[in-house]
C-alpha cells in the first residue's frame, strides 16, 4: 500500500502537480481512515490532501485511474463480471423477443454490431448505467483491436472504437426516439433539453470507453509506463499551438479567473506603489499650523502612467489560437491601459479595435475578428513584410512616445521581403516594442522564420508558448 | 479526543437530516477533517453552498457557529484578540494609592482585560464550536499569516499572556471564491475541497428539499433547464441559490410546466447580466422568435 501510494505521489509530481512532503504525509494518514474498497471516498480523500488547485483535478483523476483502476469489484476486467453481463443480456433478449420475436442464444460475443448499436440506443435512452458500462467493455473488446505489447497510444484505440459506434448518428436516433415517444413535435425548448440530456449521456459513455481502454492498457503494460503515456500538461502549461479542442476549452475556462487575479494583483500594485514627489504647495499650506515651519512634508499622490497599447497580431492558421488568447487577455485587463488598439493581419492588415468597443462579450468580439476582419490581400498566406508596410503607412502616425507596441506571431514569412525597417522606425517613435512568439525558442530562425531579423529592432522578444508565460509577460508589461 | 463522526455515510445522512445534500466528496472530506483534525478549505464559484456547508455541519453536530467574515484590511485586533484599554486605564487609576507597579503590570495583562475576537473565541470555547472563516481570499497575503498558527496548532500566542491552546479542537472551515491564489502555506495546512455546481440529479433533489410544495416534474424541468444554461458561455453562470430563487418564483406564479415563454420571462431571476439574459433567451427558443 505504502509503495503504491509513494509511486502515485511521484507520478503526480511528474505530471507537474506541486505535492509537498507534509501533504504526502497527510495523504498517508488519510488513507488509514478510509477503506480502499470505497473507491469514490478513497479518491476524494487523496484528492483533498494532495490536490490544492481545482484546475489540477483532471490530471489527478487520470493518474488515479491508472494507479487504482483495477481495485474495487465493479471495475474488474470483463472475465470476472461475465455473470452479470450474461444476466443483463438475457433480460435484454427477452425484451427483444417480446418486441419482434427475434434473438439469438449465446453470450455477448455472439451479438452482431447492429444488435450492439440497438442495445446502446436502449441504454442511452433509459440512462441505464450498468448496461452502458457493460456495452463500453464489449465495444472496446470488439472494436478497438487491442493487442498486447503494441506500442500505440490510448487515443488510437479510442478513435477506432468510436468510429465503429457512430455516436453522432446515435444522437440523431435518440432524438427521433424521444420525438416518437411524445407522439409529435417537441417544442424548441424541449428539443434543446432532450439534446443536452442525451449529449451528457453519450459523453458519459465515451468516458466509460476511455476508462476501459485505460484499464486494459494498464493491465498490459503496468501502471508506471501507462502513467507516462497518459501524462497531460496542466492547463497553464498547454501549448497554444498544439492544443486540442478539449484543451482549448479548458484553457478558455482558466483564462477568466486568471484575468481576474491578474487585474486584482495589478490594481493592488498600483495602490501600494511608492510615494510620489514632494508636493510643495501642500507642504507650505500645512506648515501654517506649525507656525510656518515646514515640519510635515507632503507628497504628491503617485499617478503611474498607464501605457497605451497597440497589439498587432498574426491570425493565420497555426498561430490564430495564440493571437486569440492574447487579445482576450489584453482586453480583459484593458482598464490597466489608457488605450488599447488592436490590429490583425495575414497578408493584409485591418484594425479591429471597434469590434471590442461597446461589447462586454470578449469571445463574441473575437469571433467577429475571425470572420469579419479584412486581412487577406493576395493569397491568404502570411506576409509580414506587406502587412507591416501597410501598418506603417496607415497607422504609423498614431505611434507616439507613450505607445507600447506588441507584435504577436511566429514570423514565418513564407520567404517574402521582411521590411524590418518598419519595426525599426516604430521603435524610434514608440515607448517600447515587444515581440511575442508562440513557437519554442529552438525553432526560431529555422525555415522561413525570421524572428531574429525583426527581434534585433525590438526591446525584447519573448517565447510565449503557454498561459504561464503569457501571464508573466503581461504582468511585466504593466 | 472523541471523533464526531463514525463513517462517511453517517456524515452524509446527518447533513441530509439538516437539509444539506452532500455528494461523495463533501461528505468524505468532512469526515476526514474530523479524523485528521485539519481545517477544510472550501473553494468554488459563488452560490454553491460553501457557507451553508459550515452552517449545516454546525447544525448537525449541535455545535455553535463562530463566523469570521474576511475583508481587505482585516487585522489582528479584529480577528484574534484585543486588549481592553479602557478597562486597563480604569484599573490603574483605581489602584493609585498602592505602589506595586509590577503587581499592576501583571494584573492588567490578564485574561480579564482581554477582548476575544472570533479566532480566540473559537479556540478557548469550552463547548463544541464550528469556526467559519468566510471568503479568506479577500484578505491580503500578509494577513493570511495570522491564520497559520491557529490552523496548524490550534493555538494563539499572546506575547503578554503566553500561549492559549484549544481545549477542544474546533471544526474549521475556510471558504474562498478563488479571486486570488492563496498562499502555499495556507493551502498546505488544509484539506482542499472544490465545490462545483451540482450534477443535474443532485440539483433536482436540492430543489425538491428546499422549495416547498414543488412537484417532482417541475423540479426536474428546472434542473434540466439550468444545466442547459450553465453549458452556455456566460459571464456568470446561475448558482444554486439562484436556481432555488427561480424555482420559488415559478411556484409563486402558479405555473405547472415551464415552456419557452415562461423560461424567457423569468430568466432575470437566474441571470444577472443583460448580455447573458439575451444569449440564454436566444439559445432556449431558437425558432420561436
Amino acid at each position: 500500500m505504502l509503495d503504491l501510494l509513494a509511486g502515485f505521489v511521484v507520478e503526480l509530481r511528474n505530471a507537474g502537480l506541486p505535492v509537498s512532503l507534509t501533504e504526502n504525509l497527510d495523504a498517508m494518514q488519510a488513507v488509514q481512515h478510509i477503506p480502499i474498497e470505497d473507491r469514490e471516498a478513497f479518491k476524494y480523500a487523496l484528492g483533498a490532501t494532495l490536490v490544492k488547485n481545482s484546475s489540477h483535478w483532471r490530471s489527478f483523476e487520470t493518474v488515479f485511474e491508472v494507479y487504482f483502476s483495477m481495485r474495487g469489484p465493479e471495475y474488474k476486467l470483463v472475465e470476472g463480471s461475465e455473470d452479470e453481463l450474461e444476466r443483463m443480456w438475457r433480460e435484454m433478449q427477452e425484451q427483444m423477443k417480446e418486441g419482434d420475436g427475434r434473438g439469438s442464444s449465446g453470450g455477448m460475443d455472439a451479438l452482431t454490431p447492429e444488435e450492439i448499436a440497438q442495445m446502446l440506443l436502449q441504454a442511452l435512452l433509459n440512462g441505464d448505467q450498468a448496461l452502458m458500462r457493460a456495452l463500453a467493455k464489449q465495444s472496446v473488446q470488439r472494436f478497438a483491436g487491442m493487442e498486447p505489447g503494441r506500442p500505440v497510444g490510448g487515443t488510437y484505440y479510442l478513435y477506432r472504437t468510436l468510429r465503429n459506434l457512430d455516436l453522432e448518428g446515435m444522437l440523431q436516433k435518440l432524438m427521433e426516439a424521444s420525438r416518437q415517444e411524445v407522439g409529435g413535435e417537441l417544442t424548441a425548448l424541449e428539443e434543446r433539453l432532450e439534446k443536452d440530456e442525451y449529449e451528457s449521456r453519450i459523453d458519459q459513455f465515451k468516458k466509460e470507453i476511455e476508462a476501459e481502454i485505460r484499464r486494459r492498457l494498464v493491465a498490459d503494460r503496468g501502471a508506471e509506463a501507462m502513467a507516462k503515456t497518459l501524462r497531460k500538461p496542466l492547463p497553464e502549461d498547454v501549448e497554444f499551438m498544439h492544443a486540442s479542442r478539449d484543451e482549448m476549452q479548458a484553457l478558455k475556462k482558466s483564462l477568466y479567473p486568471l484575468t481576474r487575479k491578474l487585474a486584482a494583483r495589478l490594481a493592488r500594485k498600483r495602490r501600494h506603489g511608492r510615494k510620489g514627489p514632494l508636493d510643495f504647495r501642500n507642504t507650505v499650506r500645512h506648515s501654517l499650523s506649525y507656525g510656518g515651519t515646514p515640519a510635515e512634508p507632503k507628497f504628491k499622490y503617485p499617478r503611474p502612467a498607464k501605457p497605451e497599447l497597440m497589439v498587432v497580431a498574426d491570425i493565420s492558421g497555426s498561430v490564430a489560437a495564440f493571437a486569440r488568447f492574447t487579445l482576450m487577455l489584453v482586453y480583459a485587463i484593458q482598464n490597466q491601459f489608457s488605450k488599447v488598439r488592436s490590429f490583425v493581419f495575414i497578408d493584409g492588415i485591418d484594425e479591429v479595435t471597434d469590434f471590442f468597443k461597446g461589447t462586454e462579450d470578449i469571445s463574441e468580439a473575437i469571433h467577429r475578428v475571425n470572420t469579419e476582419a479584412d486581412v487577406v490581400w493576395v493569397d491568404g498566406h502570411s506576409d509580414y513584410g506587406h502587412a507591416f508596410e501597410v501598418f506603417w503607412e496607415k497607422y504609423g502616425k498614431d505611434v507616439g512616445p507613450k505607445t507600447t507596441v506588441l507584435f504577436l506571431g511566429d514570423a514565418r514569412n513564407n520567404y517574402h521581403a521582411s521590411q524590418a525597417w518598419v519595426i525599426k522606425e516604430i521603435r524610434q517613435k514608440a515607448r517600447q516594442v515587444y515581440w511575442l512568439n508562440p513557437e519554442p525558442r529552438s525553432y526560431w530562425n529555422t525555415g522561413d522564420s525570421i524572428v531574429g531579423e525583426y527581434g534585433t529592432h525590438t526591446d525584447g522578444t519573448y517565447e510565449c508558448r503557454n498561459l504561464r508565460q503569457l501571464e508573466a509577460f503581461v504582468e511585466k508589461l504593466v | 479526543m472523541v471523533p464526531r463522526f463514525t463513517s462517511v455515510q453517517q456524515v452524509r445522512d446527518g447533513l441530509r437530516g439538516v437539509n444539506y445534500l452532500a455528494d461523495d466528496g463533501i461528505a468524505g472530506v468532512a469526515f476526514l477533517a474530523d479524523r485528521l483534525a485539519k481545517p477544510i478549505l472550501v473553494e468554488g464559484p459563488a452560490g454553491t453552498g460553501k457557507t451553508q456547508l459550515a452552517k449545516s455541519i454546525a447544525d448537525m453536530t449541535g455545535a455553535r457557529l463562530i463566523r469570521l467574515q474576511c475583508y481587505e484590511g482585516l487585522d489582528e485586533s479584529k480577528a484574534l484578540y484585543e486588549w481592553n484599554y479602557k478597562k486597563q486605564l480604569l484599573r490603574i487609576q483605581a489602584d493609585k494609592k498602592s505602589d506595586g507597579w509590577s503587581e499592576i503590570h501583571d494584573d492588567i495583562f490578564s485574561r480579564e482585560f482581554l477582548l476575544t475576537r472570533p479566532l480566540l473565541e473559537a479556540i478557548s470555547a469550552p463547548d463544541p464550536v464550528v469556526l467559519l472563516i468566510d471568503e479568506v481570499d479577500r484578505v491580503e497575503v500578509e494577513t493570511e499569516a495570522l491564520l497559520l498558527e491557529i490552523l496548524s496548532e490550534y493555538q494563539i500566542s499572546i506575547p503578554e499572556l503566553g500561549t492559549v491552546t484549544a481545549t477542544q479542537i474546533p471544526m474549521v472551515l475556510l471558504t474562498s471564491n478563488n479571486t486570488r491564489e492563496l498562499s502555499e502555506a495556507l493551502k498546505r495546512r488544509c484539506l482542499y475541497l472544490h465545490v462545483d455546481y451540482p450534477s443535474m440529479e443532485r440539483e433536482k433533489e436540492i430543489v425538491l428539499t428546499k422549495v416547498e410544495g414543488i412537484t417532482e416534474n417541475l423540479a426536474d424541468q428546472v434542473a434540466r433547464i439550468v444545466r442547459s444554461i450553465r453549458q452556455l458561455d456566460l459571464k456568470k453562470a446561475p448558482s444554486v441559490s439562484e436556481t432555488l430563487d427561480w424555482a420559488r418564483t415559478i411556484m409563486l406564479l402558479n405555473i405547472e410546466t415551464i415552456d419557452a415563454q415562461v423560461a424567457k420571462d423569468s430568466l432575470h431571476v437566474l441571470l444577472k447580466y443583460q448580455t447573458d439574459i439575451a444569449k440564454a433567451a436566444k439559445e432556449l427558443s431558437v425558432d420561436l422568435v
